[in-house]
């Protein structure tokens, strides 16, 4: 057998390609971060602290190789008793009971505790046992979990520097993926654990490193791959969970990869006078931001948003950080939104989360998980504000940036609403804000305080790829519903609530004034036409009389005439003249 | 002086690694001077018997195992204090040893 000579493994690097095949993890957003996995073949150094996940990430690397990939894995154990990881893993239901021992093989490699050391020692006895066991299993995954235990047996950083080049080049030699776990420091990665493991994150393919931090009480986890020789990586800090199942990473979306789909569909945003504002609802799959001061209906407008999806039949999720599931469904009825029968049937999922019990980051993974499971199409997160106030600024920003981002890429549409001090969104609470920029709408409520009175008001910041209205509407809440009245505008100023109210009125007598006083008119032009017609009637009735009292006169005029004449010739006669009658004239 | 029992050993090193020569070398020094009569050494070089080591649960080397006289024990190392070796062992150290 040729003694493992540190030399030996320069050859088996200089024939390695140079973009490295990749071994899957089956951790989900790890994969993404290293673009598929760990090296395959390689070594991989995971660092953490106590308590940041090590071993289960490890367990879950090989759990994955023995159920999906066909890859049989072996876990070498410095620290836990096999017996002890079987009972400690036994919630996250890998049935690592069922792989043993063919496909997953946990080997006790603990110094036995009655052990003597008298002189030095080396590996070379496990890589022996290691190697034969490789080969009866077929192993193409190895898992070296707290390799510090053994090592701190070693009395000098000469050692051990030599047993972890054996041990690399023994990995690299029969070409399994390995990955070596061992503690750094503390918590923080300490100058110690740090110069101990120092010179081998320079000899492996790939360094991992997990933390654990409390910042003001909250606790998150983070994990940052350090290097990665010939892949590319996400080389900023991402959080992650340990969940019902294992890790879960919140991996950024790789760059290229583009959202779900771009639609034209407009989505109701509940309130038919918003929808006809925004040009028919919101579009699907994009961020809706609401901003406004507290109890400006911010929570309602969300809640007639789910209510409308629900409607049309579609998984929806409202994650609440103020309020219990069941205040949100009594909150809500009040106004007309009814969501009781949806969370019973299982269409709506309200998550109500305490702001205390986690870090903004690990909301976003909880979120993201718990929308996956309930195959969410529409995501409502009230409020925004109070999910990022546990993080600083640039923090806040990153996670603004990545829930939009993964909400693209879902096609889930989001709609957030957001605590601002300010009224008109000038709002120096950048990080709460930040969101106002990558946001596709933006709709600002406000209170208009006028007269004594609060009104609460909408307007429409910004609608990306939409004409909208640009309007201040009133917006009144009532046991029926969301309403949006026209705003009276005068003299430069939007009029709200009683002055609003007064104006209408003013406007309505107004015009009850004008009515009134048309019909007046109208009834003195009846009169005046009545008047004339009554005195065209008496001058028809004088008409007929002169008419009649000529005819008299006509009449007796030639009754005169006639008995004129009849006198004249009775003269004549009389006379006995001779003379002519025409003589008489 | 009672009688020793006799002393069943296994010696598990790596090829001719210096620390497994030297723990053979140290073991042989050793039985010759306490265990004379009343021992019996097996060498495994798990580089040779890989299976050995895997089913004996070697994970380091050089390593040597007291079979006999129960309990069984391990020393891990190139077993170059005798002192300790003699602890571990469960022999009383009789003087021979030390010149």
């Amino acid at each position: 057998m040729q003694p493992a000579a540190p030399a030996a493994a320069e050859p088996i690097r200089e024939s390695a390609t140079p973009a490295p095949r990749k071994t899957p993890t089956g951790l989900q957003g790890f994969d993404e971060i290293t673009r598929g996995g760990l090296p395959a073949g390689r070594t991989t150094l995971l660092l953490g602290g106590p308590g940041s996940g090590k071993t289960i990430f490890a367990m879950q690397f090989l759990v994955h190789g023995a159920l999906e990939c066909g890859e049989p894995g072996i876990f070498v154990a410095f620290e836990e008793s096999p017996a002890s990881l079987l009972v400690n893993f036994e919630p996250f239901g890998w049935g690592l009971d069922a792989l043993q021992p063919d496909k997953l093989y946990l080997m006790d490699a603990r110094p036995p505790i009655d052990l003597i050391q008298s002189g030095t020692f080396d590996l070379r006895g496990m890589l022996a046992a290691l190697g034969e066991l490789i080969r009866r299993m077929g192993a193409k995954r190895i898992v070296f979990d707290a390799l510090d235990i053994m090592l701190a047996m070693l009395p000098d950083t000469a050692s051990k520097r030599q047993e972890i080049y054996r041990l690399n080049d023994w990995l690299l030699r029969l070409a399994v993926t390995g990955l070596i776990t061992a503690k750094s420091g503390g918590d923080e990665l300490s100058s110690v654990g740090m110069q101990q493991f120092g010179f081998m994150q320079f000899m492996v393919d790939c360094a991992v490193i997990l933390n654990h931090v409390i910042s003001d009480g909250v606790s998150q986890r983070n994990l940052r791959v350090q290097k990665y020789r010939g892949s590319a990586f996400d080389e900023n800090e991402s959080p992650f969970i340990i969940g019902q199942k294992g890790l879960v990473v919140a991996g950024g979306r790789p760059p290229g990869r583009d959202a779900a789909e771009v639609t034209d569909e407009r989505l109701s945003s509940g309130i038919e006078r918003l929808d006809t504002m925004l040009g028919g609802g919101y579009f699907r799959g994009a961020s809706i931001l609401i901003t406004g001061r507290p109890g400006t209906a911010k929570s309602t407008l969300g809640g007639a948003f789910v209510a409308a999806a629900c409607r049309r039949g579609e998984p929806s999720m409202f994650v609440s950080f103020d309020s219990d599931r069941r205040e949100m469904v009594r909150n809500l009825g009040s106004v007309g939104i009814a969501l009781g029968e949806y969370v019973d049937s299982g269409l709506l999922r309200i998550v109500s989360v305490r702001t205390v019990s986690g870090s903004a980051e690990t909301y976003l993974v909880r979120i993201r998980l718990l929308a996956a499971e309930c195959g969410a199409r529409t995501l409502v997160i009230d409020p925004v504000s109070t999910f990022f106030r546990s993080s600083n600024r640039l923090t806040a920003q990153r996670i603004a940036e990545r829930l939009i981002d993964w909400a693209k890429s879902e096609g889930i549409t989001l709609l957030c609403t957001s605590l601002v001090d300010d009224v008109g969104g000038k709002s120096s609470a950048g990080s709460t804000l930040h969101i106002s920029t990558l946001a596709d709408t933006w709709i600002h409520l406000t209170y208009l305080l006028e007269a004594g009175e609060r009104n609460r008001g909408l307007a429409i910041m910004k609608s990306r790829g939409t004409a909208h209205s640009n309007q201040v509407r009133e917006l009144l809440l009532g046991a029926s519903g969301i309403t949006l009245a026209d705003a009276y505008t005068s003299g430069g100023k939007v009029l709200m609530g009683t002055q609003r109210w007064d104006k209408e009125r003013a406007d309505r007598s107004d015009a009850e004034t004008a009515r009134m006083l048309s019909a007046v008119k109208l009834a003195q032009l009846d009169a005046e036409e009545a008047h004339l017609a009554l005195r065209e009637k008496g001058l028809q009735a004088d008409r007929l009389g002169k008419q009649a009292e000529r005819l008299l006169l006509t009449q007796a005029n030639s009754k005169r005439k006639r008995t004129e004449a009849q006198d004249d010739s009775e003269v004549r006669t009389l006379r006995s003249a001779d003379a002519s009658p025409d003589e008489a004239d | 002086m009672t009688a020793k029992p006799l002393y069943v050993l296994q010696l598990f090193v790596a090829d001719e690694a210096p620390n497994s020569v030297q723990a053979r070398g140290n073991l042989r020094a050793f039985c010759a001077t306490h265990l004379r009569g009343c021992h019996q050494v097996e060498v495994i070089d798990v580089l040779e018997d890989p299976a050995r080591a895997l089913d004996d649960g070697i994970f380091m080397t050089p390593m040597l195992i007291k079979r006999l006289p129960l309990p069984m024990r391990r020393i891990v190392g190139t077993l170059s204090d005798s002192n300790a070796i003699l602890e571990a062992l469960g022999i009383e150290d009789d003087g021979h040893g030390i010149d």
